[in-house]
């Protein structure tokens, strides 16, 4: 008899999740200020910073946590957390 | 091809580590550093927990989880088995500090003594998280954990010292050794790849402050990641083949400056200060800013 070990879960199942709904603060982009470093993209622990279109920098409300690091980093003060109207 | 890589998110956003966890960016960044040719041993500890709570799972490459002491071995096995059939992935287990410094240490010094080509790296948050903050080998000097409360028989909280985990790997024989931290994510993303690329044991030591576990604002585990570097309390160096390389060296501030920041010193500060404990952590930095040769020493202006 083949013995199933353990458990399996397919890749990237965990983007089901929303944990944008744990946010207490947003974080808001101002485009005009951006210099495009990518240092919000690099240090953000969700990954929910991204480059769109017009090579501006946007979170993903899906996901982001509201935890500020991204606003921490950014040289410009090009980020501002502003509290969620919930 | 690199830069390609580098952009693709191979671990996906909806796991459930705090705001601000260094940790959770430790992931993120090695997944970077290896792209997808690679297999996944992790420990149990914080890291397993955040980012596989079935059915779910971060991870878009092979990953396993078996026990929390024993990822090194099952690293072994996986190694041992992929060399017999003549395939290419990378191993890489990731562990938390408990899993690292304390409990795994046997199937870790087994794995290096035998040689398996595989990366070994301990993401260190410095106490055993996941369980409720209990202290680890790598707890440094005086922080206070739920096992290493302040009171009045112990007002300096953790009473021993950090081990030094890199030396016993380096003394292993290990030929790539080093230290890392999410304060400089580009230079740990090399780290990674230089380990992965070098054939043998490799390990790296990467610190990821915990907002949840040391006590302090999410939006500043970058912040406080750097001071750490600042003061000297972690030193950032590699160790190839047995000889200490390019730590890097900084401009010291004084401990104060990182300690007071964090909860888990608070007891240093308040109350009343504890000028004798603060002396004992500042010259625990000397003596790493001495043994590593990290001060920038001020040049005499030109004439
Ligand atoms: C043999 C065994 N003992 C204890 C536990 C309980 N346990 C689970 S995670 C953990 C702490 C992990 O600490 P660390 O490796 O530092 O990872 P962190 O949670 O800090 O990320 C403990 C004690 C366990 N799972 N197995
Ligand atoms: S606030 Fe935190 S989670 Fe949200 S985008 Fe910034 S770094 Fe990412
Ligand atoms: S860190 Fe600031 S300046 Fe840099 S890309 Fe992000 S928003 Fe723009
Ligand atoms: S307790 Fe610390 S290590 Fe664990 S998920 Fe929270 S911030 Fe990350
Ligand atoms: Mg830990």
């Amino acid at each position: 008899m083949a013995l199933g070990v353990g458990c399996a879960a397919p890749p990237g199942k965990a983007r089901d999740n929303k944990t944008g709904s744990w946010r207490v603060f947003r974080p808001v982009f101002d485009p005009e200020t951006c210099n495009r470093c990518g240092m919000c993209a690099l240090v953000c622990p969700e990954g929910c910073v991204h480059e769109n279109e017009e090579g501006m920098f946007e979170p993903d409300l899906d996901y982001c946590k509201g935890c500020g690091l991204c606003e921490e980093v950014c040289p410009k003060k090009s980020i501002r957390m502003e509290k969620e109207e919930k | 091809m690199a830069e390609e890589k580098q952009d693709v998110e191979l671990f996906s956003a909806g796991h459930r580590a705090c705001g601000g966890c260094g940790p959770a960016l430790a992931a993120r960044l090695l997944l970077k550093a290896t792209g997808k040719n690679v297999i996944v041993v992790a420990s149990t500890g914080c890291m397993e927990v955040f980012s596989t709570p079935y059915p779910e799972t971060a991870w878009e490459v092979p990953w396993i989880h078996s026990l929390f002491e024993n990822a090194a071995a099952v690293a072994s096995g996986i190694e041992a088995s992929l060399k017999k059939q003549g395939r290419s992935e990378k191993i890489v287990c990731i562990c938390g500090d408990g899993a690292t410094f304390d409990i795994g240490v046997l199937c870790i010094s087994g794995a290096f003594e035998r040689g398996h080509d595989i990366t070994y790296i301990c993401y260190d948050n410095e106490a055993y998280m996941n369980t409720g903050i209990q202290r680890s080998g790598a707890t440094p000097y005086g922080a206070s954990t739920t096992t290493s409360p302040t009171g009045t028989c112990a007002p300096g909280g953790n009473p021993l010292p950090k081990k030094d985990m890199p030396a016993i790997l380096a003394a292993h024989g290990a030929p790539y050794v080093a230290t890392a931290s999410i304060a400089y994510p580009n230079d740990f993303v090399k780290k990674v790849e230089r380990a992965i690329n070098t054939p043998g044991p490799c390990y790296i030591q990467v610190h990821t402050p915990c907002c949840t576990g040391w006590g302090f604002e999410s939006r500043d585990t970058i912040a406080i990641s750097k001071l750490a570097i600042n003061t000297g309390l972690w030193v950032n160096y590699e160790i190839v083949n047995g000889v200490v390389e390019k730590a890097k060296k900084v401009r010291r501030v004084p401990v104060e400056e990182y300690l007071e920041k964090q909860k888990r010193f608070r007891h240093l500060f308040r109350p009343a200060r504890q000028d004798a404990e603060i002396a004992k952590i500042q010259a625990i930095a000397d003596a790493n800013a001495e043994k590593f040769g990290i001060d920038i020493k001020l040049r005499k202006p030109a004439e």
